[in-house]
């Protein structure tokens, strides 16, 4: 192995400018006679928007203009989009309303967009947006997600609040063995809904070039191409080559960069308008009001087992809550990345999934790290471990009696996914080792003589990454394909860039697609550089989200490394006068097989550019393009294991133990990757212990707007945390690699929650475990407590 | 509007600015030094951490016109002559480091930390970046990446 070739933990390459204040992110970026804009937003959840009096605005200090939702309606503008068609149980198409840019008859949602101020500072607009005067009707708000569908009318085209009733297997069948099996354990929960936050606020830059009729939309994006596509095919009416997205440093995503918001229209569109660019950065009390946030389940599922405790059957029902509007990719993310992943790690043979997914007046909601896996892995966690505490199993040997066999591999589930490798038990057995698993209950024991109650809580997680093939997703309803782009450029002195149509905004891409590219073509990693995230520089391309890039972006540069490696071949076995059969190419060489002609990769990029004496019939230059569209899905998994200590008196619960084994396939660089890891882990606590974002049930105010109320993970609230990997490469891929993004978001709730509950000795507590509700139920357990 | 002068990463800087200008505001807009960013507006998130006078400070809750005359580091300022600090060099080597976006004021406060407390424990380290939020690394090799600047600062 070279030492910055895979498999190696090189320090990242992007470093270097963020260390120093060297980013440039799209708040950094000022162009030239750029005008600021700022949005009026509603103050209600729910009202008729009866007039809106821009008089006194329009004389306030350095106001250009301001554009309401009449503006954008004369100006054609159609509405924002959802991408993902699913069908409900009757096999007609989700409701759909219009999403549009600008309010105009109503809002839904606390935060909404009725109109946008351009001054020529972002200080003046925000003052004269203050003096916007909206005449508002308010009508009752709907927020609980539970009750939805009972509650006031969001959309008149959307009765019941109901966007679909989706069902996936067989109700009756699944029905029939929970009514006979031996044991049947219930659970009711709640996933609870979070607000991303990446520290970056998202941020757009519009800009219109009358000469040229170009637009350029800089954006916080995750994926320009996509944003350039719905921008331009469904809003703005644009063709496509009229438009330059560009997504410079982007300060974290997390799914929430991946949509197409309002704000990013109205910059690009008002640039044309005003004949000026156009500036617009959230602040992060905006943020936390429109962003698209995520979860927000409210879920009753039904386990059945046999006396054994082998898995029958599994009954999924959860409605989940849309919010006010479909964001880009809402309706997906609780069906195809969420039902389609109950089997977890486990033999259940028949499992039925009914999702309702509800319109209420709260901010849209998506994708959120994890995006649905999340959601299953909780459902199935809790129930297993309720399944063991109820049937009086030991949680492991129970999830162990269940696992798919590696020797099960490619295993067939019965919700869709056909899972490619794996060895659960493998990874099961190190965390058991890493977390010292056994000697759990003396630790149990010493803690009750300090007065803390010890708690252990393990989760077996899967996901389903790199969503793909895109034939198969086009038929479960997604209007996109799920390939990915590169290209590789060779340069006459035989340093190259790699064009990639992924998105880095926290990855480290620049750093791990160099190490592919080193290892497959022996440039010196130093002379690779990775080029992302503008529309006019890189081939179309999906963007970053689903732990998705290494998988089919990263074998997109595979792809296109092979087609250097096999054209240089070609002018090799020219230049040293061999059949092209004969040429091998190693390490960055190429060379006639058994003998020691040799010419560098470097020596044939300069022929290639310089092709005095070349091969007839052969293209001059270097560079190749590659699209890779995957053959399946990929399929990470492993065990997290979290110890907690919960001080009865106070609630406040301590994380004194973290182990995760994840099963990554290939690793490409075991640093970022463990980071990866702890970044999700941390995501995962969060929603466990801290967060939840809370909207006031009449009112519909987002009660938790700031980060005073929020509560972010900070460091003092974190451990350290042990992390390990197993390796079962995944067999479809050139690298072997499955990704590692969003692992730990996914695995961390439940084994907090299965840790909490165990220390307290209940079946179930709703996240977040604030040291309230923790506290209350160690007051009322008390008395047994003492007895123990 | 009322003149600022102040001294920033070594160079005397003058501006006009409005009263109501804040000191980040300042640093990025007057001065173009964009390494100092701003993540929140409640003084929760230390993207903005810069040293006021020897001493980390938000400087989303200083105006401009309270900086008169203070000596501002910024995290530009902070590698010499194109060679990273040692905490610079820690958050490298020991992946302290993801989206970037947190990481100046992770940085600057990680330094006046270690200006008081030469050799923070674990807990002192998470204790102190109670003012540092960062969402992409849940803070594992951030703690490592300050602990080791710490050593490399002392040597």
């Amino acid at each position: 192995m070279s030492e910055k070739g895979i498999g190696s933990s090189v320090r990242r390459s992007e470093d270097q400018r963020f260390l120093t204040g060297k980013g440039h992110y799209v708040d950094d970026m000022n162009r030239p006679g750029q005008a600021h804009a700022a949005f009026v937003r509603s103050p209600h959840a729910h009202a008729r928007v009866k007039m809106v009096d821009t008089s006194a605005a329009r004389k306030a200090p350095g106001v250009i203009a301001i554009f309401t939702g009449s503006d954008v309606a004369a100006d054609k503008l159609g509405g924002l989009i959802c991408g993902w068609t699913v069908k409900d149980k009757n096999g007609d198409p989700h409701k759909a309303p219009a999403h549009p840019i600008l309010a105009y008859d109503k809002v839904r949602y606390v935060g909404d967009h009725v109109a946008v101020v351009i001054a020529e500072t972002q200080a003046q607009a925000r003052d004269a947006a203050e003096k916007v005067d909206v005449d508002y009707e308010v009508l009752p708000a709907n927020i609980d997600t539970a009750k939805a569908m009972k509650g006031a009318v969001v959309h008149d085209d959307a009765p019941g609040n109901l966007c679909y009733d989706w069902e996936l297997g067989d109700r009756a069948a699944v029905d029939g063995i929970i009514k006979s099996a031996h044991h049947v354990t219930r659970i009711d929960l709640v996933n609870n809904r979070l607000i991303p936050n990446a520290i970056e606020p998202r941020a757009a830059i519009g800009e219109y070039d009358s000469g040229s009729g170009h637009y350029t939309c800089y954006s916080t994006s995750q994926n320009p191409h996509v944003l350039r596509l719905i921008l331009c095919a469904f809003i703005m009416g644009v063709p496509e080559h009229k438009m330059r997205v560009i997504s410079p440093d982007v300060g974290g995503g997390f799914g929430s960069k991946i949509f197409c918001y309002a704000e990013e229209v109205v910059c690009t569109w008002a640039a044309k308008k005003i004949d000026r660019p156009v500036k617009w950065t959230a602040d992060r009390s905006e943020s936390f009001l429109s962003d698209a946030h995520g979860r927000d389940h409210v879920t009753h599922a039904e386990l059945a087992m046999d006396k054994e405790g082998k898995f029958l059957a599994l009954k999924v029902e959860t409605i989940a809550n849309m919010g006010a509007y479909l964001s880009t990719f809402a309706t997906c993310v609780p069906t195809y990345l969420y039902a389609t992943l109950l089997a977890g790690q486990y033999t259940t043979p028949i499992i039925f999934a009914n999702v309702k997914a509800v319109f209420t007046n709260t901010a849209p909601v998506d994708a959120y790290r994890g995006a649905g896996r999340p959601e299953a892995t909780y459902v199935i966690e809790r129930i297993v471990e309720c399944a063991a505490r109820e049937m009086k199993m030991d949680p492991v040997e129970l999830r162990r009696r269940n696992f798919i066999k590696p020797d099960q591999f490619p295993y067939q589930t019965p919700v869709a996914l056909q899972y490619d490798s794996g060895n659960y038990g493998q990874a099961l057995d190190a965390a058991l080792k890493m977390s010292d698993y056994s000697g759990f209950k003396s630790r149990q024991a010493e803690a009750a003589k300090r007065g803390k109650l010890r708690g252990i809580g393990v989760s077996a997680y899967i996901e389903a990454c790199g969503i793909a093939p895109s034939a198969v997703v086009g038929s479960l309803g997604a209007g996109v394909g799920l390939w990915e782009s590169a290209q590789i450029r060779l340069n006459p002195t035989g340093s190259c860039q790699i064009l990639t149509g992924s998105h880095s905004h926290g990855q480290s891409h620049e750093t791990t697609f160099a190490q592919v590219v080193h290892e497959h073509l022996g440039i010196p990693y130093d002379s690779i550089e990775v080029v992302h995230g503008d529309t006019a520089l890189v081939p179309f391309g999906m963007g970053t989200y689903g732990s998705r890039s290494i998988a089919v972006g990263g074998s997109a540069i595979v792809r296109a490394a092979d087609k250097i490696i096999e054209k240089g071949k070609k002018i090799a076995a020219h230049l040293l006068e061999a059949s092209v059969d004969d040429i091998t190419f190693k390490g960055g060489e190429y060379r006639v097989a058994g003998t020691d002609k040799v010419k560098t990769i470097g020596e044939i990029a300069f022929a290639a550019y310089v092709p005095h004496n070349y091969p007839a019939g052969v293209e001059p230059g270097l560079d190749e393009t590659a699209f890779y569209d995957p053959a399946n899905f990929t399929y990470p998994a492993g065990i997290h294991i979290c110890e907690v200590e919960i001080d009865p008196d106070t609630g406040r619960t301590v994380i004194v133990n973290w182990t995760a084994i994840d099963d990554f396939g290939k690793v490409i660089n075991p640093l970022i990757v463990e980071g990866q890891v702890h970044g999700g882990v941390a995501q995962g606590i969060g929603q466990a212990l801290l967060e939840g974002c809370v909207y006031d049930n009449d009112s519909g105010q987002l009660v938790t707007g700031s980060y005073m109320d929020y509560c972010m993970p900070r460091a003092d609230d974190l451990p350290s945390l042990k992390v390990g990997m197993t390796e079962t490469p995944c067999p479809h891929n050139p690298l072997g690699v499955k990704g590692c993004g969003e692992a730990g978001a996914i695995a961390a709730p439940p084994a907090i929650i299965n840790a909490i509950t165990d220390a307290l000795g209940v079946m179930h507590l709703d996240m977040p475990a604030t040291p309230e509700k923790v506290w209350r139920i160690a007051q009322q357990n008390r008395p047994a407590a003492a007895a123990e | 509007m009322p003149t600022v002068s102040m001294t920033v990463n070594g160079k005397s800087v003058s501006a006009d600015v409005e009263n109501r200008t804040l000191l980040v505001h300042f640093l990025r807009e007057k001065l173009a030094l964009t390494g100092t960013h701003v993540g929140c507006d409640t003084s929760q998130c230390g993207a903005c951490v810069v040293h006021i006078d020897g001493k980390s400070a938000k400087s989303c809750t200083i105006l401009a016109v309270q900086a008169e005359g203070a000596q501002v580091t910024t995290i530009e300022g902070l590698a010499k002559n194109g060679e990273l600090h040692p905490m610079q060099a820690a958050f490298k080597e020991n992946h302290g480091l993801q989206c970037g976006f947190c990481t100046p004021g992770m940085v600057m406060s990680a330094v006046d930390l270690v200006k008081n407390n030469a050799n923070p424990s674990e807990q002192e380290i998470r204790d102190w970046l109670e003012g540092n939020i960062c969402r992409c690394t849940g803070y594992h090799n951030i703690v490592k990446a300050i602990a080791a600047g710490a050593k490399a600062m002392g040597r």
